[in-house]
């Protein structure tokens, strides 16, 4: 079994144009740096992006979107990223708005093999339109539909050789359930370690999720609001 | 804590005793062993008025229970944000998790309170915090979510616009966050509780009657017979 790449370039290189890819993170937090980077050189377009946010203008997706290569992004808050904004009212982007719970089922679903649940998110709003409505148990729900896509840029702290990851602090988010709902999963990692240097039960995401993995470098790690106290005197 | 819409400002020093009597009120209506999660903005302030020998855990929808205050400077670590995207800190038990427990735990009904501003809110208990059309919209990141799955849901809002124009409608007129499912309103004027039978008007700030709150509210409210003074 050999999972590992030598760098970000060589992991994404039958990623077309066109392509549909989850990008884990929050915010600017725990998302795939590396990747997003390579992506922008490569220079691939038509993309669609399912990503909780968009970046910043300047970090992050914003790169890409900055770069006019996605064509339509799903995500749930995309208001730290004014380009996106300029982009959706020019009708440069597609935007699909989904529930962030609603997003991250549908992911989790689509990774776990259901083609469809009900959620009481969103009941009696917009997001209800054209959807289907059913009542359980005297209460009411929609149907929503999992989501799936060819690839995962997927960002884990440490990572071994055959794909086992770990994930650190609220850096953890979407990454998880993203990498089980692509048919290509491809990680960057902080630290990339030999097969057994985790321990089994310190795993977040097994092996078999993942079919790509390379260290990962130059992480900025962009904050994007610094909120602080003064130490105690 | 959740992405909204609106975009928390820097208090004035009046708004700030308004926004400090709204916090300190909700903040009484926590107990031991709640599992509360705050929105962006005024919410928050909710978490420095802990009432004293009980445990309260925060939540953050990006997957962390236990949130402490913000980091010392020079100590701020990338990995650790809240739903706001701010640097914070851990507490003893402080606990990670992906966004799909996170929402599994807050649709499942295991957070006990959930505490968010609003634009509007109605008599029926509809509540409008994510859209204006027209405008460019942001998204409403985990509002729709928490709204359909928390125990209990709190608004905690100014009683009227900037223009003075209530946000307590008898029906509300932006694009739905969630349809009935506001439990208690909020506000430096007044708590009300939304029943059945329209808002019951409980306490009113000190200062104010019924008939103030009534004047900044669309709704014709049912004045509670142990009517009482809000205490800040």
């Amino acid at each position: 079994m050999n999972k590992v790449f030598p760098n970000a370039e060589d992991a994404i290189h039958d990623v077309q144009d066109g392509a549909t890819i989850l990008v884990g993170g929050f915010g600017l937090c725990g998302i795939p740096e590396n990747l997003i980077r390579a992506t922008v050189a490569k220079g691939i377009r038509n993309l669609t992006t399912v990503s909780n946010n968009a970046g910043v203008d300047d970090f992050g997706l914003g790169l890409l979107l900055r770069n006019g290569q996605i064509r339509k992004h799903i995500g749930s808050y995309v208001g730290e990223n004014k380009t996106l904004e300029r982009m959706v009212l020019a009708g440069e982007l597609e935007l699909e708005l989904n529930p962030q719970g609603t997003l991250a089922e549908r992911i989790r679903a689509g990774g776990a093999g259901i083609p469809a649940f009900f959620t009481p998110t969103g009941v009696g709003t917009l997001i209800a339109e054209k959807k289907e409505e059913r009542v359980f148990d005297g209460r009411k729900y929609i149907m929503e539909r999992g989501l799936r896509a060819e690839f995962a840029f997927i960002k884990a702290w440490k990572g071994d050789k055959w794909g086992n990851l770990v994930f650190r602090k609220t850096a953890r988010n979407f990454n998880p359930v993203m990498a089980t709902a692509a048919e290509c999963t491809i990680v960057e990692v902080e630290q990339l370690v030999e097969v057994g240097q985790l321990g089994p039960d310190e795993v977040h995401t097994p092996g078999v999720y993942v079919k790509r993995i390379f260290q990962g470098k130059d992480y900025e790690k962009r904050i994007e609001k610094r909120t602080t106290r003064k130490a105690q005197g | 804590m959740t992405d909204m819409a609106t975009t928390p400002q820097v208090p004035k020093a009046k708004d700030m005793d308004k926004r400090t009597l709204v916090a300190r009120r909700i903040a009484a209506e926590l107990r031991d062993g709640y599992y509360v999660n705050l929105g962006i903005g005024l919410p928050t302030l909710v978490a420095n008025y802990v009432p004293k020998g009980i445990d309260v855990v925060f939540q953050s929808e990006n997957g962390m229970l236990g949130i402490g205050e913000f980091p010392v400077e020079g100590t701020e670590d990338p990995d650790l944000i809240n739903a706001g995207k701010e640097t914070i800190t851990e507490i003893p038990g402080t606990v990670y998790f992906s966004s799909a427990d996170s929402f599994a735990m807050i649709r499942g009904g295991k957070v006990d309170l959930t505490v968010l501003g609003a634009m509007e809110v109605d008599e029926h208990g509809n509540l409008a915090n994510w859209m204006i059309p027209g405008k460019v919209v942001k998204g409403m990141g985990g509002a729709m979510d928490l709204v359909a799955g928390a125990k209990r849901v709190i608004i905690a809002m100014e009683h009227t616009t900037k223009e003075g124009k209530p946000k307590i409608l008898k029906r509300c007129s932006l694009p739905l966050t969630g349809a009935k499912i506001v439990d208690t309103i909020v506000t430096e004027m007044a708590f009300i509780r939304v029943t059945p039978e329209g808002l019951l008007l409980e306490e009113a700030a000190p200062g104010l009657t019924a008939a103030d709150v009534q004047k900044v509210t669309e709704p014709t409210l049912i004045v509670s017979q142990r009517l009482k003074t809000m205490q800040g």
